[in-house]
């Protein structure tokens, strides 16, 4: 199984690189997460849309859609590009401890 | 366990939009939003009828066509039959859209366009129908030949909808 060293831990993730639990998350994690997708400082709009992440992965059981992500983190779909350019839903989860959303829209 | 993938990811796709239904229309903004989220690059080309998915006056009015397929697939209506079929499967898609979060055909492209997708008409068919720039929404980058819709899906995938 494939895993994350970070501080001489080793936190299990899956074969794409996203946690298998979101217990094994903390803001020292996503900072290395960050970096392994590129982006090399984490600003308050990120934690803001890693917020959203993660508290409606636990009131649902999966990441949100783009959409949603946008209404509840009150960040415009524009910057949520900027900030995780390339496919911002899946590495706002990525970064967040969270699964891969499942959602297409 | 999922055999190896030894294909090149896809990098970028280029959509073809050609009619003015809502499961015609749909699919396309569906694939180009998509390709985005995955990171892809995404351009999109209405033409034909498809035009009216850009047309400011039309495109967040767009109908159902195939009523009775739809009518097929969902509960039957409650008390007597709508007189206005097509009304009503359109709006009981709508509703069903919106719950799982598919935007209204206007935020969807202002999404996609957003997102760094292109968006394009056809210019035979602009001149066609008459239309202009003014008659689009802001999203649409430009009217353009068919000649610069190929080279603006240059490394495309190409899918005709």
């Amino acid at each position: 199984m494939a895993s994350l060293e970070i501080n001489g831990k080793s936190i299990p993730v899956d074969d794409d690189g996203y946690l298998k639990n979101l217990s094994d998350w903390d803001k020292n994690v996503a900072e290395v997460l960050a970096k392994q997708e590129g982006i090399e400082t984490l600003t308050d709009r990120h934690w803001a849309v890693i917020e959203i992440m993660q508290q409606t992965f636990k009131e649902t059981g999966t990441g949100p859609s783009l959409r949603k992500l946008s209404k509840a983190s009150g960040v415009p779909t524009k910057e949520l590009y900027e900030l995780f350019p390339k496919g911002p839903a899946k590495k706002a989860a990525k970064v967040a401890g969270v699964p891969k959303p499942t959602g297409c829209v | 366990m999922v055999q190896e993938n030894t294909y090149e990811p896809m990098k970028k796709v280029s959509i073809i939009v050609s009619q003015n239904s809502i499961e015609n229309v749909y699919p396309g903004l569906i694939l180009a939003n998509g390709a985005l989220m995955e990171g892809m690059d995404a351009v999109l080309f209405f033409t034909f009828f498809g035009v009216d998915a850009v047309t400011k006056n039309k495109m967040n009015n767009l109908q159902v066509k195939d009523v009775q397929n739809f009518m097929s697939r969902m509960p039957a209506p409650s008390g007597p039959m709508p007189e206005n079929l097509t009304g009503f499967v359109t709006e009981k898609i709508k509703e069903q859209f919106e719950t799982m979060d598919i935007p209204p055909v206007g935020e969807f492209l202002e999404m996609i366009h957003d997102g760094g997708g292109k968006i394009f008409v056809c210019k035979a068919i602009a001149d066609m129908f008459h239309l202009t720039k003014d008659d689009f929404c802001e999203e649409v980058d430009d009217i353009i030949s068919v000649g610069k819709m190929y080279e603006a899906s240059a490394g495309a995938q190409i899918i005709y909808t």
